[in-house]
């Protein structure tokens, strides 16, 4: 336990402000989760590995010579085809099944992803230098490293583009209408299979986006997946599903909520933290709900 | 549900030859010990998962829990446990074999009840969420406890906890039969248990949670105090193949071998669909077939064997969601006691 937070409030500032900026990009990574929940309602166990997947995409190009800030743009396009081919393989298969299923069935994704990044690419942790330096606030008090800036910028940039893109495009809303009901839509001469090819695709590339950045800001790992599915899960069940201003709102409160718990538990529980949160998030949800049954009743 | 002469045949039958296994298989009594733990875990998970419909992938936590409380009972009951994990492979300390097997069986009675306690206390909040939600919520209290008991100095923290090594008594196999007995022993228990549990009119009210919850409900059955059973003896008996385990092991680490969520946590899981869910053998056979496969992976493509495993857990959950068990009731209902009307087998078959 440690108590610097309180005593120095910089400390605090500093920890604010990281965890706003690693905030949004769990927003963007919670975005790709409502989506393909709301549309196609799979929970994607594999969320965190595709992010992870995007993160070495980058990495490789780094170690290629080529500025890693290249991977935004690469790790998307590579990641939409992944993205589609999963769901040719898998998830095509288990779109109208049981919730269970497709949690079980990405699970045993998850897994795969991880073991065959683990051959590909070593189980060392590794991180994609930008060079980008770092900002100094408040009097040299407050470090902020570019990358994180320029990450968050990103992510912004993409969110707000697909948002548009989610309203006006043909696809867009053909997207909004499988979410709506899929039969009606399907009824209407919309082609399901391809919406929910396209929007499993699209979740996969905005994962590639974000762990391209996680890449550059942070660092990776093969077996550090899980922890971001179930932080883009705790998002999305907080937000509900399409709601993006929630979406946003919430993912920065979980960057908040990580880095106290940084300082003020240690290193060693945070994703600990993070996972006894969605428990206590689960269990408050259960008594707020069962408290709407009584009504009912 | 009686025993009738052609079961009780069998039953004699599987107790003679689980007798008589180390003794046939002198070189595999480590691996069937191993088995009849997954056995274990398969078939508690079964209650909760496969009767009542609350798919689970948390009980983990209770197995992690028991290993780590029979190992510390055990080391604790007779020396100070900060000192034994501070001097880790050292031993300093050594048990005479009467303080190892009285330590082991208090160990084991700990190991057992506290994790049914515990699956008690957190039911009434946990249980109350439906489906999905439950199935991540367990995922996440799991993968917690394997976070938080890495961070705990006092049972090793991150660099793992060293069970009481066997003592030396006579012969240098006495530690696998003593093993392979223990897990038969509970193995039998557990089957026996579960056996009359599924006899009772408690199994059908389980059933009645899992096809409809709010029906039950509206029957006049407190659901939620029989989920909340049905939870703590599935808690019972993982806690309890969680000891054994790490005596077996030798060695506990809090996230690769306590609570494995990526491994343990997911093979009882798949051993009971890959059996048959909701059924009293799916998850026996299940547990077998996958634990001969396993072996057979592990040892011939070593460092594939997540690929395979992933692999696997993609197979089985779309081709064969209704498992073994499930497959043979299609292919044979009699056998099943089911009665299947001539016409209307004909009639679907013209429909089809």
């Amino acid at each position: 336990m440690d108590f610097m937070v309180f005593q120095y409030p910089m400390i605090s500032v500093q920890a604010c402000l990281d965890g706003v900026l690693l905030g949004i990009l769990f927003a963007l990574i919670a975005y790709g989760m409502a989506l393909q929940w709301g549309v196609m309602n799979i929970i994607n166990i594999a969320q965190g590995d595709l992010v992870i997947l995007g993160g070495y995409i980058a990495y490789f190009m780094y170690l290629y010579g080529i500025h890693p800030a290249w991977g935004v743009i690469v790790a998307p396009v590579v990641m939409y085809f992944v993205g589609i081919a999963i769901y040719k393989l898998v998830i095509n298969k288990v779109v109208d099944r049981d919730l269970f299923i497709s949690i079980l069935a990405t699970f045993g994704i998850s897994i795969l992803f991880m073991q065959l990044m683990n051959f590909a690419f070593g189980a060392d942790v590794v991180l994609a230098n930008s060079d980008y330096g770092t900002t100094m606030l408040f009097n040299n008090n407050v470090v902020l490293p570019n990358s994180k800036i320029f990450s968050a910028f990103i992510s912004i940039l993409f969110a707000i583009c697909l948002v548009i893109y989610m309203k006006k495009s043909k696809l867009g809303r053909a997207i909004r209408a499988t979410a709506q009901n899929a039969r009606a839509a399907k009824i209407l001469g919309v082609d399901t299979e391809k919406v929910y090819a396209a929007t499993f695709g699209i979740n996969a590339a905005l994962c590639g986006v974000a762990g391209a950045l996680i890449s550059i800001t942070f660092t990776i790992h093969p077996y550090m997946g899980l922890p971001y599915t179930i932080r883009s899960f705790m998002i999305v069940i907080v937000a509900g599903l399409g709601n993006l201003p929630g979406v946003a709102m919430s993912g920065m409160g979980l960057g908040v909520f990580e880095e106290f718990a940084d300082y003020i538990l240690g290193t060693e529980f945070r994703i600990g933290s993070v996972f006894l949160l969605l428990v206590l998030i689960l269990v408050y949800r259960r008594f707020k709900l069962s408290r709407k049954r009584e009504y009912l009743k | 549900m009686s025993i009738t002469k052609n079961n009780l045949i069998l039953y004699i039958g599987i107790l003679i030859f689980g007798v008589s296994a180390p003794f046939i298989f002198p070189a595999f009594k480590v691996q069937l010990s191993i088995l009849c733990v997954l056995i274990v875990l398969a078939t508690t998970w079964n209650i909760q998962g496969g009767e009542m419909g609350y798919n689970s992938f948390g009980n983990i936590l209770f197995y992690g829990l028991g290993m780590y409380l029979c190992a510390s009972v055990q080391v604790g009951m007779f020396f100070p446990l900060a000192e034994w994990t501070e001097s880790g492979g050292e031993k300093t300390f050594v048990h005479t074999p009467a303080q190892f097997f009285q330590g082991m069986a208090v160990g084991l009675i700990v190991a057992a009840v506290i994790p049914a306690i515990v699956a008690g206390l957190i039911g009434y909040s946990i249980l109350g969420l439906r489906g999905h939600y439950f199935a991540i919520c367990t995922l996440g209290l799991g993968v917690a406890a394997g976070e938080i008991s890495g961070g705990i100095e006092i049972i090793g923290a991150g660099q793992g906890f060293t069970t009481p090594p066997f003592p030396d008594v006579g012969s240098l196999d006495s530690r696998g039969e003593f093993f392979y007995f223990l897990s038969f022993f509970v193995l039998v228990l557990t089957f026996i248990a579960v056996r009359g549990i599924y006899s009772t009119r408690f199994k059908l009210i389980l059933n009645a949670i899992r096809d409809n919850e709010d029906k039950a409900e509206a029957m006049g059955i407190e659901t939620m105090k029989y989920k909340i059973v049905g939870w703590m003896i599935s808690a019972f008996f993982c806690g309890l193949a969680g000891g054994i385990m790490g005596g077996l092991v030798g060695y506990i680490d809090s996230t690769d071998v306590a609570f494995d969520g990526r491994e343990m946590g997911v093979f009882m899981v798949l051993m009971a669909i890959l059996g048959g869910k909701g059924t009293l053998w799916g998850p026996i056979i299940g547990a077998t077939v996958f634990h001969i496969f396993k072996e057979g992976f592990w040892t011939f493509f070593l460092g594939w064997q997540y690929v395979a495993l992933g692999v696997l857990i993609v197979v089985i959950v779309i081709y064969f969601p209704e498992g073994i068990m499930g497959w043979l009731r299609e292919k044979y209902p009699e056998r099943f006691g089911e009665v299947v009307d001539e016409k209307d087998r004909k009639a679907q078959v013209e429909l089809k």
